[in-house]
Parts: structure tokens; sequence; C-alpha cells
């Protein structure tokens, strides 16, 4: 959902209405970020993001460096080593090339990255599928990366360049996924607004050129922590049992920082473009009186809040939360918003099978230390690309008012929209 | 090895904060090349190869820096005029 | 927090005996390339520090200081996971004296493409304060004839500009000397142990540097650490070429190679002497050109030495030493001729 400001820096007149597709949305928001590097290896539903980078290269409209890797794990690998040496690095992928990226992905975060990878999100294999659920980006839940799942195209376009600016705060230096469902975004046309070029340079403060200080024991003064001629420093060395422990305290800390950040950025978003989304990190609808709240990653959530009105316009009390901030997870946040919830039903585009959704498992968690807990219900829903239709949601909601009537929980993991 | 600092005292990214040239390598050392400068030709061949840096030209003389010497042989078995040789570390 | 200087120790002449390479923003000019031994003492220091953890005697730092010797300039060097990277950043120390990064295994080429990349983009938009910086990568050869290999192709393909060094000590020997393609036929190895019926190793030596070659790069090598003059020479070369460019360095490994800690050099010789590692050199414009002693052996072949030369040093070759496996190191020698005549045939500068 995207509330407007009544008197924006670029008003709306002045943002240039375009008409494109989810993929086009990112490949421009990364365009006007001024990347540095691109390496990107071509996958369904993410193609279009590297075809159209590689025409504004080939247009000689960017000054980006295109690394048409040969792999995913390359391209990873290219943004790693281009990060590294002080550019500012971008790739896209999705399911299967998202996976083959896995093993790097912790590298990148590890190193304190600053990359910005577009995930149009779609079903891992086997058996292949191209369609949308959020398998692979679950997948990466524990790598360290900052997740971040967008509803619509505009919010892909603006998260886009909202992620450079988050990644590169010094408080966080981690790098940032933006997940936007395949097809139902990356594919999908839709009028955005978007900035001139110059706003969005002025936003991000133009070239990646200032790095964060370290200090060793044998320079005086602290250096820059870039591969730099100047006063060499080693990327990547061998951590054994006496330090590694210590370096993931560095990722743990740097994690309990991003909620600011990113609601800062949207803060400062919101100034600039008269777009916010929630607070950055939650975006609740009609949740302050409701008795059932269903919390929705990604496009799902603007059927969800469809239904939620159609609902409340009846009366029913339900409201919905939308987590735009997956990693780090909002506990703390979700606890205080579903506070006196009656029943919480959790949609998870995946499964950790043999467990629940992990959406599910958070939400669980954040909620333990409610003195009153709310009843929890894990939808799985939408995998492979299963339409989630709006009549099946309803018939959710309708579920979840009836347990919030009897208060008993027959199943906590149901699956919806699956043939039996 | 100096003391163990904690996370709030190192460099973020894992970059690592000293130079090797702190740790000594020279006691892994069984035997240490014993240089014969009278024999010598300064033919720089021991420092061109010596794989621990070990091998010291000061712009006269060829030293061994017995820090760093893991007493490999290598200089004493490529040197031709047999100006190097191994001896066993001397006790206390 | 304790500052930290390096060692100090006398100097008469030249530069000390330790240094950070040091590039302040601005610096112009290029490093001269030094042939003349007492000068290069003298005036070279390596990028690479003492206090390394590389077993005694490995070549692999050889091969690594003698490179540096050959930059010309700002350099980052790029490493794959393998021996040389374990052992010379162990945490909290670094042995490198210029800017540095190991990602994984499989992925120094295409790290480098990344850290090429980004020199690019920094200099077409002001922000590298250097005319060019010098991307060399030094992999083993696990990581660069098997696991690295589609990152090496791909790398090579696109065409970035990097200087590729294969240190090659024929196996995976950062985790105890397991049999890879770059493993000589016959050879011993923890996963090609010699057996009762199986005698080492039973397939041949993946030849990459002609796979490089056949991506048709400025710029291949062979080279070894015992020929060091026509090692840092080529070095230079594949840093001045624009484009990627391949070195192929023998390291002999003690550990693996089951020999004395004092034999890398001899060893790498006798690789040479007897034509199992031919030193030569390849471009588009030239083709196959053989180099130092590969060439005085083209142009008088009874300086050619037999296969046991090589093999009789080593102990993971030392069952074709025993009578009942004479066919055995017969076969070798004649895998040996094989491709040696083959690179004879081929090269241009061999006497037809």
């Amino acid at each position: 959902m995207t509330e407007v400001v009544k008197t924006p820096k670029i008003p709306p007149e002045k943002q240039i209405l375009m008409t494109i597709n989810g993929d086009e949305a990112v490949a421009y928001a990364a365009k006007q970020s001024l990347v540095d590097v691109v390496a990107a290896y071509p996958i369904t539903p993410q193609t279009i993001i590297v075809e159209k980078f590689s025409e504004f290269v080939a247009n000689g409209e960017v000054h980006t460096e295109f690394v048409p890797v040969e792999s995913e794990h390359s391209a990873m690998s290219a943004c790693v080593g281009a990060a590294a040496a002080g550019a500012r690095a971008f790739t896209a992928t999705a399911a299967n090339g998202l996976a083959l990226m896995w093993e790097i992905l912790y590298i990148a975060a590890s190193l304190r990255l600053p990359i910005v990878l577009a995930v149009a999100n779609r079903a891992l294999s086997a058996p292949i599928n191209i369609h949308n659920d959020h398998g692979d980006a679950y997948g990466m839940r524990d790598s360290g990366w900052i997740q971040i799942f967008v509803e619509n195209v505009q919010e892909a376009y603006d998260t886009t360049i909202q992620a450079f600016k988050i990644a590169e705060d010094e408080r966080v230096l981690l790098p940032v996924a933006v997940n936007l469902d395949g097809f139902f975004l990356s594919h999908t046309l839709e009028n955005i607004r978007m900035l001139p070029d110059e706003e969005v340079h002025k936003f991000l403060g133009g070239y990646r050129k200032t790095y964060p200080k370290v200090k060793v024991d044998y320079f005086d003064e602290e250096v820059p922590l870039i591969l730099n001629p100047a006063r060499p420093l080693s990327f990547g060395p061998l951590d054994l049992y006496d330090y590694y422990y210590e370096h993931k305290m560095h990722q743990i800390e740097a994690m309990k920082r991003v909620p600011e950040v990113v609601r800062e950025v949207n803060e400062k978003w919101y100034e600039l473009t008269g777009r916010k989304y929630g607070d950055g990190i939650l975006v609740p609808y009609g949740v302050e009186d409701a008795d059932v709240v269903v919390t929705v990653l990604g496009s799902t959530g603007g059927t969800v809040r469809h239904i939620v009105k159609k609902l409340r316009s009846r009366g029913y009390k339900v409201g919905t939360i939308r987590i735009r901030l997956f990693r780090p997870f909002p506990h703390k946040e979700l606890a205080e918003l579903l506070k006196g919830v009656k029943v919480v039903g959790v949609m998870d585009r995946g499964i950790s099978f043999g467990s629940y959704g992990p959406s599910f498992l958070d939400i669980s968690t954040a909620l333990y230390d409610l003195k009153e807990r709310p009843l929890l219900v894990n939808y799985v829903y939408g995998l492979g690309g299963r339409d989630a239709q709006p009549e099946m949601i309803e018939k959710m909601f309708m579920e979840l008012l009836e347990i919030a009537k009897t208060g008993e929980v027959k199943e906590k993991l149901r699956f919806l929209g699956v043939r039996e | 090895m100096a003391e163990l600092r904690g996370y709030k005292e190192l460099p973020i990214g894992a970059v690592p904060f000293r130079l090797s040239t702190d740790y000594k390598t020279g006691d892994w050392r069984a035997l240490r090349p014993v240089v014969d400068h009278n024999k010598c030709v300064k033919c720089m061949l021991c420092w061109i190869y010596c794989p621990d840096m070990a091998v010291i030209w000061d712009g006269e003389k060829i030293t061994i820096n017995y820090d760093y010497c893991k007493g490999c042989g290598l200089c004493a078995h490529e040197c031709p005029v047999k100006a190097i040789t191994m001896e066993p570390e001397p006790t206390e | 927090m304790p500052k930290q200087t390096l060692p100090q120790v006398p100097i008469k002449k030249g530069e000390p005996a330790y240094k950070l390479w040091i590039f302040e923003p601005g610096w112009k000019g290029e490093l001269p390339l030094i042939l003349n031994p007492r000068q290069l003492a003298e005036q070279k220091r390596p990028a690479l520090l003492p206090g390394h953890r590389l077993c005694a005697g490995c070549a692999a730092p050889i091969i690594v200081k003698l490179a540096s010797f050959a930059f010309r300039g700002p350099t980052i060097v790029v490493n794959a996971t393998g021996c040389l990277e374990v052992a010379t950043t162990i945490f909290p120390y670094t042995s490198w004296a210029v800017p540095w990064i190991h990602n994984a295994f499989e992925n120094a080429a295409s790290t480098g493409s990344g850290v090429e990349a980004a020199i690019k983009a920094l200099k077409k938009t002001g922000r590298l304060p250097y005319e060019h910086v010098d991307v060399v990568i030094f992999g083993g050869d696990g990581g660069t004839f098997d696991i690295g290999f589609q990152a090496l192709s791909g790398a090579a393909e696109r065409g970035h500009d990097f200087l590729y060094i294969l240190y090659d000590n024929e196996a995976y020997m950062n985790t105890g000397i397991q049999r890879s393609g770059g493993t000589p036929p016959f050879a011993w190895t923890t996963t090609s142990p010699v057996g009762k019926v199986i005698p080492g190793k039973q397939q041949a030596k993946k030849p990459i540097a002609d796979i490089m070659v056949a991506h048709r790069i400025p710029y291949v090598a062979t080279a070894t650490p015992a020929h060091w003059l026509d090692l840092m020479k080529k070095v230079r070369k594949g840093i001045e070429v624009e484009g990627p460019a391949f070195i192929h360095a023998l390291s002999p490994c003690d550990r693996g190679w089951r020999h004395g800690t004092e034999l890398a050099i001899e060893i790498a010789r006798r690789a040479v002497d007897t034509c199992y590692f031919p030193l030569w050199e390849w471009t588009p414009e030239t083709g196959y050109m053989l180099t130092d002693r590969s060439l005085a052996i083209a142009r008088n072949p009874s300086l050619k030495q037999p296969i046991e030369k090589f093999v009789e040093v080593q102990g993971r070759f030392k069952h074709l030493l025993k009578p009942e496996n004479r066919e055995l190191l017969k076969k070798f020698q004649e895998y040996v001729d094989l491709v040696w005549e083959d690179l004879l045939k081929r090269a241009a500068n061999a006497p037809k």
C-alpha cells in the first residue's frame, strides 16, 4: 500500500510516469543508482533485469561495467570482488540461480560488502518450475543478508534505490536482497512514478565513494575497508575458533542496527517522493481493533488487504500486516502490533519441510513473550506459482474468525489451494 | 600470541589486523643454514629461492634471519659453491 | 591498540629487509623489471612477508615472491582457497604486503573479474587515483583444473584484464594430498593410492595451459620457480598484455610429492630437464615459443634427461622404480615423449 504525503519534495507531476513491469523498474532503479558493476546471469523470471541493463550499457546510458558471467555463482563472486574494490555492485537472480549463489551469499555478508541483489522470487526445483513462491528467499534466510519483500512494481523501484542507501549506511554495511514476486511483479505492467536521475543521485550521495574505516595495528590511522593499494588490507582470511565467533558478533550487531536505518530511509523517501511503506518494516492495515490478523509477504499483501477491506465493510474485525523487512525479522515490532489480537493467520509462500513456514517460526518466536498470546495458524499457499485467489483468502479469514469464536485451533499447519 | 581481543576491539569485515612478521616460524627449524662468507660468491640464488624471505642481503653480505627460517635447506642445496651448510640447532 | 612495525633488520645498501607496498594516491610510473640478481636483492621486496605458515621448503611462496618482483605498480591480488591462501592469512595475521582478497575455492577468476570491472568503473568516473591497477590471481591446481575451471574459462572468454597464475602442486595438498585433474599419471595420492590392483592415478594430467591457449587469450605460458628469470619475465608480460593472461607454474610440494624439504627447486629443474614440464609461452601472434631450458633442449636433444631423473627423487613415484613396474615407467616415458614431441611440432622456434 502506498501512502501519499501532501507536499513531497518532488511532487508527483515532476516525477516520471512510466508503464513498466517489475523487472524493468528494478533495472531503471539500478541505473539511476549509479551502479558501477553489474554481474549477472539470465534466469526466468529475472532475465528482463539483465536484458534491460544490457541495453543501458549498449546505448552508453550508464558508466556501469556489465559482467555477463557464466553462472550465478560467478555473478555473486564478481560482485564480491567489485564491492571489495570499492564499487557499487548489483546483481539479480531467482530460484536455482540463487541456490547456486548460496555459498557466496554468506561470504558477501561476512566481508560486509554492501551489494544489492534483486530476487524475482521463484520456486526451487525439482520438479523444475519457473513460477513464484518464496522458497528461494527462505533458503537464504540465514546467510546474513537483509531481505526486503515488495508488494508492487512501484515498491520494487523505490526499494531497489533504498537498498543501496541501507546497505552502504556505515551502521549497516550488509548486502540487501530486494524480493519481488516472479511474474506477479516481475512481468506485470504497472504505472509507476520514477524520480529524475539527479534526484536519485542526490538521495544516494552520488557514486559510492566513501568507505567505512577500520583500524589495524600496522597503520597509524584508520584506513578504508576496501582493496586499496595505498593502504593494503587482506579480505577473507582463515579464521579459526579463536576469532570466528567474534566476527559473527559483528554481523549480529550490524543486523540489530538495520531496523532504525530502514525506518529512516523510508521516512526520507517519503519526504522526497511522497511514498512510504508503513514504517519501512511492517505495513499494517486495520490491525488496531482486529480480532483476526493475517500476516503476509510480497504481492499477496494487496489481495489480503482487499479482502480485509471487504470484510471490515461487513463489520468483521479483521486486519493484516505485510512483513516488508524479513531479515532482520521485526520480532518486537510485530509483538507490539499483535498484542491483544485473538487469532493470527500466518501466510507462508514456502515451507521448511518437516517444520512450518519460515515466517511462522519467527512470528511464533515473536509472540511467545506476550502475556496473552494470540492463537496461531500457519497457512502455506501458492507454491510453484499457484494463484492466491481472493475467495481462498476470504475463506481463510472466515476460518480464523471461527477460531476466534471457539478458541480452538484444530490444525496448526494448513495448506491453502492444494488438491487432495 | 598476543592477548585475544574482543569483538568490539576488532576491525569489521574480518580483515587481519597484524602482519605475519609477528609470527616467528624460526622455531619450526631442526637444522639451521650457516653461511661461510669466505666461500660465498654473492650470486643471490639463496635470496631468490628462499621460500620464507629469511635470507637477508644487506648490501654487503648474506645473512639468515633465524626468526623466520624454517630450516628447509633449500638455500644450502641450491648454493652453487656450497657456501651454506645445514647444521644442528645449537642446544642451550 | 598496540602499533605494529615491520622487523627492522640493518641494511647497509638498498631497501629495508621487509616492507609494505604503499602506493600513495596519484602514484605514477612503472616499477622496473630487474633481472640482475644483486640489484634485485637490493631494490626489490616481495609482496609476501615472512611468518607465513606454508610448509618448510614449499615452492608456492617462491613463485609468489618471484611474481611480485615483476609487478609493475599498484596490484590487487586475488587468491583461491588453497594452501597459499590458508597459510598466508591465519587470523589475526596476514603475510600480504599488497591488497589481497580470498573469496572461495572455485571463484578466484570470477572474483578477479569483479575486481577488474570495479577498477574500470572507478577509472571511468575519476575515482581511481592511479593510471592502472593490475589484478593478479593465484590459484592452486584444484582451484584451477577442477572446481574453478568454469569460472576461469568464463573470465578468459569475457576478456578481463588480469594475470592468472596457477601454482600447480599436482594434487589437493591443502586437504592432504588427494588427486586432482593436475595430478600426473601413476602418481600416488591418498585418493589414487598405489594398491594391489591399481598403481596410482590411472589418468593423464589435464593439459590446462593448452586449454587456455584454446581460449585464444593474449598470453599463456608455463614456468617454474627454478627458472626464476624466465618466470619473472613471463609474469611481466602477462601483466602488460591487455586482457587475460595465464601462467601455469609447477610448484613442487615436499609433503605431497614425498621429497626432501630442500629439493623443490631441484625437482622443478628436473621436471624441465626431462621434458615432463616444458617451458613455453604462447601468444596469438607468435604461437607456441619454447623458452629457457626447453628451448636449449629442443636445439640440443642430448640434453633431454630420462623421466627417471624426475621420478627417482619423489616418493609418490617410488613404485615406478620397482622392477615389476618397469612397464609403467616406460609408459610414463612414452606419455612425456608424446607431449614433448607434440609441443616441438607446434613450437615456432623449435628446430624443424
